[in-house]
């Protein structure tokens, strides 16, 4: 399909475009600002006072399936994506079975073609299992579509197995996607260790758990040269060791999830399980340092890290309930507010869900340029809502931001040159 | 009643959850009602008709003798008739869920839950799970609270030692893992104690003590200096995972309440420990049967305590039935 995109504000973070325009759609490739020769329009999209930007990359969103049906589908979560601007995004392995075979890696990325969902990208399991113990077929989860592979937060207890599989990894220039916390002093741990673990008699999860991986890992990536992405920043201290990593020169990435950059362990409140996420929500002081971090380019990527529930599986004692939330629809207009706010420039704000995750993972998606895929999203910059059970896409229930007005509403989604989500119209 | 914050509102006349939202004239007010009952079981008639028709079901996911049998003693002295079910999580964790149990149990029409859950929470998740006719007490969370037992260790201290703005008081042990704790800490604060300490070695200790409101002590000698009320934790190795402490012996060694170590507080000081008591470990059996001991009165006075509790929710329950 031809189509023109007529006096938006388009922003392209990669390539720095930032102005009112007309964005020219042919086929499935964006041509740019100019028509192309003999363009002829088959839809023009009026987009006055709307933002025209790449569709958003969402580095950890999990769909549920095979195995977790009663969670959310390829098909739900694939809408809900869609809905919350979102064209590409990384599934982690933790289904069930694990995406362990390379069969299931294609089923699932042929079922996301199916449904006619986002670019589904799955990373492929880093071990058997997820058990930690021996490898998985690397190459062969790779070669048959993985964008990288990891544990999906299953610990790696044994250093040398995680040793081994970033030599294999760096061999073959794989990306290896790392969850910095520490088996043993996270193990019992479900909020951050401090005020409200105290209050509350939970178990902590001190700060050094994400620390003491994340130096481990990285004495290990500068041995081995592997590319790696940490995934679920969490605190002021691990963001600074990120970007003194970042300074020594070593091949690594970083995202926080758009929960910790608004949410403090003071929302637990009483035992509020919506807030139950890992790792835990942390202190004013490291959400403050977390929006430094993404505003000045140190975490590279701001993620939903999706995770839908049933309603069963937050009803339960706080330290019994399933961590996560499910943000895909919210990922943007709390990203925006964060703009809004001045803590994060927009332009910035929007390269952490678009370039900054297509640099991270290595793809040429998440810009406008010519040429490319036409992944776009529209947004009403002025337009206020509130999401709620409802009006939400997903199948999740899980969400501590349902029923927050938002500012900042997808208005239409574009995949691949054609209209995948508009406002107020079925499918 | 009139309500002193929002959260001590609608929630707490319905609920009795934890210390932490109460004010200091609520428990006030809960331990003078508890002396009134106290005649109650001297009496050769040991009933009041308070709480007659009333279906209480004691609820208990976790082994208890004391605080079970003074809820049973509690509600039979109210008249209420009262149920008991002792179940393990690991039977309901084999299919129903937690809040299906109650589903069911409320369906029977109980009036008022008694509840004990091993993980922090529970009765909070229940009391938010229930009708507005249907009453909550916690009768021990996890690590979280067990506000009657911090009470009726209130009006314990208050029998022996009166005014609380007078008063140094010490929490000495397993603080980590004490609901005990964090809810006399609670209710010790709301009454305007002059000072509380916990004394324990820093791997017993909450990662954020101090921010109680409490003053931490590695060292007990220095941690009982001139103390008015010395209160005992047991310590729970059930909770425990991990090299918490290095050995049973060691710890009694450096926080076990001895003789000797008791001179280092106030010659009148009185001994506590909320149970069940592990003899030299925490507490040395001439203490703990020793003239400064209240640990037996702690017991007899959490049936009137609990009276107290239980009189109070069902007269909130009267008061909401005339307005409505």
């Amino acid at each position: 399909m031809n189509i023109a995109i007529v006096g938006g504000r388009v922003i392209d973070p990669g390539t720095g475009w930032d102005g009112v325009a007309t964005l020219y759609v042919k086929g499935a490739q964006i041509a740019g600002l100019a028509p192309p020769a003999d363009f002829i329009a088959d839809r023009t999209i009026e987009a006055q006072g709307l933002v025209v930007c790449p569709g958003l990359i969402d580095m950890r969103a999990r769909l549920r399936e095979p195995g977790l049906e009663h969670k959310g589908t390829v098909a739900s979560e694939g809408r809900a994506a869609l809905a919350g601007g979102v064209t590409t995004l990384c599934c982690p392995p933790d289904t069930e079975p694990v995406l362990e075979h390379p069969t299931a890696v294609q089923w699932l990325i042929n079922r996301a073609r199916e449904v006619a969902g986002p670019r589904v990208l799955p990373i492929g399991a880093l071990t058997r299992g997820l058990s930690g113990g021996h490898l998985a077929d690397m190459h062969a989860l790779h070669a048959a579509g993985c964008i990288g592979l990891g544990n999906a937060g299953a610990p790696i207890k044994d250093t040398a197995v995680l040793r081994h599989a970033l030599e294999y990894a760096a061999g073959m220039d794989l990306l290896v996607f790392l969850t910095p916390e520490d088996p043993w002093l996270g193990a019992q741990g479900v909020v951050h260790e401090g005020r409200v673990s105290t209050r509350l008699g939970l178990a902590g999860i001190p700060e050094s758990a994400e620390l003491i991986e994340i130096f481990r890992a990285l004495a290990l990536i500068q041995e081995t040269g592997a590319r790696a992405h940490f995934c679920g920043i969490s605190t002021a201290r691990g963001a600074a060791l990120i970007a003194d990593a970042k300074q020594r020169g070593l091949k690594i990435t970083a995202d926080t999830p758009i929960h910790q950059l608004h949410a403090t362990e003071d929302d637990i409140g009483v035992f509020d399980s919506n807030y139950h996420v890992r790792p835990p929500l942390r202190t004013v002081a490291d959400r403050a340092a977390l929006r430094a971090a993404v505003a000045g380019g140190v975490i590279d990527a701001v993620c939903s890290d999706h995770q839908p529930h049933e309603p069963d599986a937050k009803e339960r004692p706080f330290s019994d309930s399933a961590p996560g939330i499910a943000g895909l629809e919210t990922l943007l207009p709390l990203t925006l507010e964060l703009a809004e706010g001045g803590d994060i420039g927009l332009v910035r704000a929007l390269a952490a869900l678009t370039s900054g995750p297509a640099a991270a993972l290595g793809i040429a998606a998440g810009t406008l340029k010519p040429g490319g895929a036409a992944d776009i999203c529209l947004y009403d910059p002025a337009a206020t809502w509130t999401l709620d059970l409802g009006s939400r896409q997903t199948q999740g229930c899980n969400n501590p931001f349902f029923g927050k007005t938002v500012r900042g509403q997808v208005v239409m989604t574009i995949k691949d040159g054609e209209i995948a989500y508009e406002r107020g119209r079925a499918r | 009643m009139i309500a002193e914050g929002t959260r001590e509102s609608a929630e707490q006349r319905q609920h009795f959850l934890t210390t932490e939202t109460l004010s200091g004239r609520t428990i006030t007010e809960i331990l003078d009602t508890a002396e009134s009952f106290i005649s109650v079981g001297e009496r050769e008639i040991k009933k009041v008709p308070l709480l007659r028709g009333k279906t209480i079901v004691n609820l208990f996911f976790e082994a208890s003798t004391r605080t079970r049998t003074t809820f049973e003693i509690a509600g039979k002295r109210l008249s209420a008739d009262i149920i008991n079910i002792n179940t393990s999580v690991s039977a309901t964790q084999k299919g129903e869920s937690l809040l299906d149990t109650v589903r069911n149990l409320e369906a029977m029409h109980t009036d008022l839950f008694v509840i004990r859950h091993p993980l922090s929470g529970a009765a909070d998740l229940i009391a938010r799970s229930v009708p507005r006719h249907v009453h909550v007490v916690n009768a021990g969370d996890g690590r979280h609270a067990h506000p009657t037992q911090g009470l009726l260790d209130m009006f314990t201290i208050r029998r022996y030692k009166g005014d609380f703005r007078r008063l140094t008081v010490a929490i000495v042990g397993d603080v980590l893992h004490s609901r005990v704790a964090r809810s006399q800490i609670h209710a010790l604060t709301a009454l305007g104690t002059k000072e509380i300490r916990v004394i324990a070695p820093r791997s017993l200790m909450p990662a954020a003590v101090a921010s109680l409101g409490v003053t931490p002590y590695t060292d007990m000698n220095a941690g009982l200096k001139d103390v008015d009320v010395v209160i005992m934790l047991r310590l729970q190795f059930e909770r425990m995972s991990g090299a918490l402490i290095p050995s049973a012996r060691e710890y009694f060694a450096l926080y076990g309440l001895t003789p000797d170590r008791l001179r280092h507080a106030h010659p009148q000081a009185i001994v506590m420990h909320p149970g069940p008591m592990n003899r030299g470990l925490e507490i040395a059996s001439e203490v703990a049967d020793g003239p400064q001991s209240v640990i037996l009165p702690q017991v007899t006075n959490g049936i009137a305590v609990r009276m107290a509790i239980l009189a109070r929710l069902a007269g909130a329950q009267a008061a909401e039935a005339k307005t409505s």
